[in-house]
């Protein structure tokens, strides 16, 4: 007995000390502000995001890293989600998502994030469908699949609003984005939500019909780069080489001479598609081509106006995070100082800052 | 004789032995998570112990403000009624099919590669087609869970049956036994505690398939609710749903050994797996 308590009381020592081994060789992968030289960003399929891909297999984003002295490794992922997530937990210094998600994901688990870049917003790029009827309210005490508390809900909360319904008058079914298209093949399904390229794919079924979408609501769902604030502060050559990039490749891929078709050709490769497609798709997409025109949106009154009915519809979900007491929990900010939510609070910022150098060609 | 393989651990050390990984998983999970949460109180990603109290009794005993339903029963319930109607089916199939492939050389030789084909097709990659066929209810998830274990555990009886030694057939047939008598009374008692640990052995595989399906179309479940939340990054519901899985897949399974105890004592008299 008294040996093997003698031998237990060694293994708890033994124990402590690698415990405390492990906690001292692991550091935090936290992103910590301080000037570096090597950055890494996260992209995901979509017809605002693919770009991204462009800049990096041309060498634009090479050549604007080289010109301010840094590296910027570009990183696709699968898994939309999953690139947030890696992003919140301190993987990456930027990702791609849309303003609801920003808010919710890593705003939400504390991560004070900017958004740099204002790409573009959905401009009919999300829809929902039904099968049969062509009129929304016929959308009433349906079954509706779609991705739940993605932008398809949201936008499904806005459609039932506008017929001054809500959410108790139908069931939402949660159908994975990836599967989607083959679920509305099935014939159990008879209403959907989702986004291009799934919605147009959905949308040429026999008999399905789209009878809302998001260009009803234009400017809501916005696509952006966001970065890591602090790292950003730090670290203002990665904002000027981001936003050089990003502009570079949008003079080239929206002309429609040999080079914008070649690179438009390859950016439909990546999204699994061909040219026709891509272009029809970007038909749906209100692309800020400029950086002039991205700043002007920015400024404008009615990103705050989103910000804030995008707040209230996280808040009502509870993907505020249960801390939060109000949709006003988390703070955003604007350009010029402007913030909604909680001042004390800010974890999500518009920043017109690098896209505005790019307009008056200061990079 | 001194070798490693030889030597026991005492009583006390081996539950000390047991329960050292637990141990160092809890402190190196505490640990962690202190670290990130002292960088950012509001880090979602390794949730302190707190954390996890609060969210399971948000989840087991807090209706839900949106259903009024308790979420965490709920999606028990959902899941577990899932599982079991498809595993009990899958032995059934597993059991039937598998009695008949290694008792019966003409079926054996039409169907056996058929089934071993049949089990080596990954059930995911056919997803499509069990959502048009089967639509995207309850049906189409039970049917991919029975997709995935019931072509295993059959082809595991057949291999069992095959193994039962012909000096019992030989002998029962002697006897004056009929082909039906054979199975019923030589074959059938030695391939149902083999079913039993056949069903033990795919729980893991059940599970694996059930929370696919309840990620890719659900309104409710275990696998639903870990993919639903995902969505914000609850890691402070997941961890307790991951828990919370592995204990009801450990109570299954400790069932199930004890079902196969009880009701076939002739079966493996004493040895544990």
């Amino acid at each position: 007995m008294m040996r093997s308590i003698a031998r237990f009381t060694r293994r708890s020592a033994l124990l402590g000390l690698l415990c405390g081994l492990v906690a001292l060789a692991v550091s935090s992968p936290v992103a910590a502000a301080e000037a570096k030289q090597k950055f890494k960003i996260a992209w995901t399929i979509y017809v605002g995001w693919v770009p991204w891909d462009y800049g990096e297999t041309s060498g634009i984003i090479k050549k604007w890293a080289d010109k301010y002295g840094i590296e910027i490794e570009v990183v696709q992922l699968n898994d939309y989600v999953e690139s947030i997530n890696q992003y919140t937990a301190g993987a990456f210094d930027g990702c791609v998502m849309t303003n609801m998600d920003a808010l919710t994901i890593p705003a939400a688990g504390g991560v004070d994030s900017t958004a740099l870049i204002v790409g573009s917003f959905s401009n009919g790029n999300d829809g929902i469908v039904l099968k049969g009827k062509s009129d929304l309210a016929a959308i009433k005490g349906q079954s509706v699949n779609l991705v739940e508390l993605s932008v398809s809900h949201y936008l499904l909360a806005r459609a039932l609003e506008s017929i001054g319904s809500s959410e108790k008058d139908i069931t939402v079914v949660n159908t994975s984005d990836a599967d989607i298209v083959s679920a509305a093949a099935s014939d159990d399904v008879t209403a959907l939500v989702t986004w291009n390229p799934q919605l147009a794919e959905i949308a040429k079924m026999p008999d399905a019909h789209i009878v809302y979408d998001s260009a009803k609501t234009p400017g809501e769902i916005i696509d952006l780069m966001v970065v890591n604030t602090e790292m950003l502060a730090a670290n203002p050559a990665f904002g000027k080489a981001m936003a050089g990039a990003w502009y570079e490749i949008m003079s080239i891929m929206t002309k429609n001479d040999e080079a914008g078709l070649a690179a438009r050709t390859n950016l439909a490769k990546v999204s699994g598609t061909d040219l026709a497609g891509y272009d029809s798709q970007l038909k749906t997409t209100r692309l800020f081509s400029s950086a002039a025109d991205a700043v002007a949106f920015t400024q404008s009154a009615d990103v705050q106006k989103t910000m804030k009915s995008v707040a209230k519809f996280s808040f009502e979900h509870g993907l505020l995070g249960e801390g939060a007491g109000s949709e006003d929990f988390i703070g955003i900010g604007y350009p010029g100082g402007a913030v909604t939510g909680d001042k004390g609070n800010v974890k999500f910022r518009f920043d017109d800052t690098y896209m505005k150098m790019a307009a008056e060609q200061k990079l | 004789m001194k070798r490693l393989i030889n030597l026991q651990p005492p009583r006390i050390s081996a539950v000390m032995l047991a329960l050292l990984p637990f141990v160092f998983a809890f402190f190196a999970y505490v640990s962690f998570s202190n670290e990130r949460l002292v960088a950012n109180p509001n880090d979602k990603l390794l949730p302190a112990m707190s954390s996890f109290g609060a969210a399971i009794e948000r989840m087991a005993l807090v209706p839900s403000k949106r259903s009024g339903e308790l979420l965490w029963w709920v999606d028990t319930a959902s899941s577990l009624r899932r599982l079991g109607t498809a595993v009990a089916i899958s032995a059934a199939i597993g059991l039937v099919v598998g009695i008949a492939l290694g008792a019966l050389p003409l079926v054996s030789a039409g169907m056996s590669p058929f089934v071993a084909s049949l089990s080596m097709i990954p059930p995911m990659a056919v997803l499509p087609i069990l959502f048009i066929v089967f639509g995207l209810g309850e049906l189409s998830k039970v049917v991919l869970i029975v997709f995935g274990i019931a072509p295993v555990i059959a082809r595991d009886i057949q291999g069992r049956v095959r193994e039962i030694p012909r000096e019992l057939i030989v002998k029962a047939q002697t006897l004056g036994a009929s082909t039906w008598l054979v199975i019923l009374r030589v074959v059938l008692p030695l391939a149902l505690p083999r079913l039993i640990d056949a069903v033990r052995l795919s729980l893991g595989s059940a599970w694996l398939f059930l929370i696919a399906a309840e990620a890719i179309a659900a309104t409710d479940g275990l696998g639903y609710r870990i993919f639903l939340v995902r969505r914000y990054l609850a890691m402070d519901v997941i961890l307790p749903y991951v828990l919370w899985i592995t204990v009801l897949a450990f109570a299954m399974d400790r069932l199930l050994r004890f079902v196969g105890r009880k009701a076939f004592p002739w079966h493996n008299a004493g040895a544990s797996v």
